[in-house]
């Protein structure tokens, strides 16, 4: 049985393994201590989905650009701008919803273009690349508007409302009522995503360039492919990804304001990490990330259903957590080097 | 002459030295009494002392930053986050009244700069014990450390009242300059004379160089870069204790904030690759003087600070392009043809 094991598990399904059973762990505790709270009700699962929509669009983004050896700490920024430009545009502009979030996906591949044409043919590092990206859309938020603009598009408001019921989970609460749980569209616009992108990064030549990339350049560049354009379109598929995730972040929030998503980049890439990315690259899977990404959710639902706590401590625990796997990884990779 | 002409723009302080003088011309045709300078109550003021002035805390972040990127060719960004942790450990012991501190002063700041040089550790035992990306390594301390630094302050904003708590960000009395200068210039100089009369300035290059070369002719490779983090931690350490004097407060969100990007662009400006190697100390310094004057310019324009980063963000890509070896490559190659061409015209 062990044997069995050994043969079938290397250090890739090891590190996501790792994180799907701390998940099921970590909310499994959540339904012991919180019971009283409603942590073990279905609705509380599906809020999971509903708060991290966005985050799961970006993380499936930051994976992709993880894989081939990069990264890309500009998508909280890329999101926070997302969320100011579809407010003003929707509010100042009264340019429709629809129209509006077009020119936001236009934005999004345009900086992704950007970025991916200085690191993949310039060659700079990309992470001075998306660090001076990152200040560059936070700038330009501040340029639109330093206020903060409420969304009150009837449209708009419509599809972040909509929802969407689950007849068969619903439960009795303490009063007799009946409570339906629904999640809202934006999930299933991840889900979409995920798969898409699921599918795209395991059949299809693209994806599989990638980890060739990122496993090893030089290997790649001798087998024929074109290791410039492979970043290139990767950091292009990332720029969308990133302010399609802010449109659905937007969905949640319905606001638009200077401060918003800061820090987020920090969760998208702790959330790959997590799911068993790794920083070397030529490793990942968009399934782990999506439990990245659950985890840091069920970690803020700890710390909102506790009460007491301040929500700093969702980063610092968020932080730990990074360097934990990090450290995980790094072990991991010192172990390989020496059974070389 | 040519070869002369050749000798300066290849030296390494050509760039920053034209990109200030241009920012100083510019200022001066805005505004003509740029360069003027007058004494009020024993203290000097003018646009060209409150530049050096606010440029102290940069520049001691900027020679921090330097070696980090010497030794390890990646970039400390969490010196802003840094520098908040240590301006609130600092405000913290020191307390609030207005009659005494809690703590005598040298301790509360030995606390803070303390506290900076255990963020050093953290970043250099991930760096060099770990092997991991300088960069995600200290990403982690840029998103915790100001969650850490608004645990300290409780969320609020702890002001120290106590009056010569001030000195150290404005004037001591009975002299004309202002303080973080002299700060920010013993910095420099116990930096350089460390680099210049040891071996360490020689040993950061040559880690920075080749990790494994500087390994195998005796160098303690992750050592020395450790060392590295340990002293940016203990520049942030420093620069936040002035930026928290100067407002004599700890405001946990604001304090350094952008500052990383100022660092990391007044290395980059001062013609230091960020690849790692060969490094100038005064490249840096001017660097980050001349990114002040262009803050304080930018600020004369009516730009706010939210957005003061798009304009600093442009000059960096600018710049390191510029550094890229591959913009070098097709830069030398467009050379080349030129001069085929020409010899083909003769």
């Amino acid at each position: 049985m062990i044997k069995f094991f050994k043969e079938r598990i290397d250090e890739k399904t090891y590190l996501l393994l790792i994180t799907i059973l701390m998940f099921i762990v970590m909310y499994g505790a959540g339904m012991i201590i919180f019971a009283d709270k409603g942590f073990a009700k279905p609705q509380m699962f599906f809020n999971l989905f509903i708060n991290n929509a966005g985050l799961i669009v970006t993380a499936v983004g930051m994976t992709m650009v993880m894989i081939t050896g990069g990264i890309d700490i500009s998508v909280g920024s890329v999101v926070g701008l997302t969320c100011m430009m579809l407010a003003y545009m929707m509010e100042f502009m009264k340019i429709p919803a629809g129209l509006a979030m077009a020119v936001v996906l236009v934005y999004g591949i345009l900086f992704g273009c950007v970025q991916g044409f200085l690191v993949a043919y310039l060659k700079i590092q990309p992470f001075i690349v998306t660090l001076a990206g990152m200040f560059f859309c936070r700038g330009l938020t501040a340029v639109i508007n330093s206020e903060m603009i409420n969304i009150s598009n009837a449209v708009f408001l419509k599809i972040a409302q909509f929802k969407i019921y689950f007849p068969f989970l619903a439960t009795l609460n303490k009063k007799g009522k009946l409570i339906t749980p629904f999640i809202y569209p934006s999930v299933i616009i991840a889900f979409v995503v995920l798969i898409l992108i699921y599918i795209m990064l395991k059949y299809t030549k693209f994806g599989r360039a990638i980890y060739a990339v990122g496993g090893s350049e030089q290997s790649a560049l001798l087998m024929g492919l074109n290791v410039r354009t492979t970043k290139m379109k990767t950091y292009i598929f990332n720029g969308f990804l990133a302010s399609l995730g802010g449109i659905l972040f937007c969905l949640n929030t319905c606001a638009g304001f200077v401060e918003q998503a800061r820090g987020f980049e920090m969760e998208a890439i702790a959330s790959s990490v997590i799911g068993g990315t790794l920083l070397t690259g030529g490793v990942g899977n968009v399934i782990g990330s999506l439990f990245g990404v659950l985890i840091k959710g069920t970690i803020e639902s700890f710390i909102t259903t506790q009460g007491t706590l301040s929500s700093w401590w969702t980063r610092i625990v968020i932080s730990l957590l990074l360097a934990f796997f990090i450290v995980l990884q790094s072990i991991f990779a010192s172990i390989k080097a020496k059974n070389k | 002459m040519s070869k002369f002409i050749q000798k300066i723009t290849r030296s390494q302080l050509f760039l920053p030295i034209v990109a200030l003088i241009l920012v100083l011309v510019f200022n001066v045709i805005k505004t003509p009494t740029f360069f003027k300078i007058t004494i009020m109550n024993g203290t000097l003021y003018g646009f060209i002392i409150d530049i050096i002035n606010r440029a102290s805390e940069l520049v001691i972040l900027a020679i921090g930053m330097t070696v980090v990127v010497a030794s390890s060719a990646g970039t400390d960004i969490s010196v802003g986050a840094v520098a908040a942790v240590s301006a609130a450990i600092i405000c913290y012991s020191l307390g609030p009244s207005q009659e005494a501190y809690q703590v005598p002063y040298l301790v509360g700041i030995s606390l803070g700069l303390l506290g900076g040089v255990l963020c050093g550790i953290w970043n250099g035992f991930l760096v060099a014990k770990m092997k991991i990306q300088p960069m995600v390594a200290t990403l982690i301390l840029y998103t915790a450390g100001r969650g850490i630094a608004q645990l300290i302050c409780a969320g609020q904003i702890i002001h120290v009242e106590k009056t010569d708590y001030r000195l150290l960000g404005s004037f001591l009395p009975g002299v004309p300059f202002p303080t973080p200068v002299f700060v920010a210039i013993l910095v420099v100089f116990i930096t350089w004379a460390m680099l210049r009369y040891t071996a360490l300035g020689m040993y950061i290059q040559a880690v920075g160089i080749n990790s494994k070369a500087g390994r195998l002719v005796g160098i303690n490779s992750s050592m020395i870069i450790f060392l590295t983090y340990i002293y940016c931690g203990l520049c942030s350490g420093i620069s936040g204790s002035i930026m928290s004097s100067r407002i004599a407060a700890c405001d946990a969100n604001n304090i350094g904030l952008n500052y990383e990007l100022d660092a990391i662009l007044a290395v980059a400006l001062g013609g230091n690759s960020l690849g790692g190697g060969k490094f100038s100390l005064a490249g840096s310094v001017i660097g980050a003087i001349t990114i002040q004057a262009l803050t304080t310019s930018l600020y004369a324009m009516q730009v706010t600070a939210d957005q003061l980063p798009i304009y600093k963000a442009i000059v960096v890509v600018i710049i390191v392009a510029i550094q890229s070896s591959e913009f070098k490559k097709w830069f030398s190659n467009l050379k080349r043809k030129h001069a085929i061409k020409a010899e083909a015209a003769s």
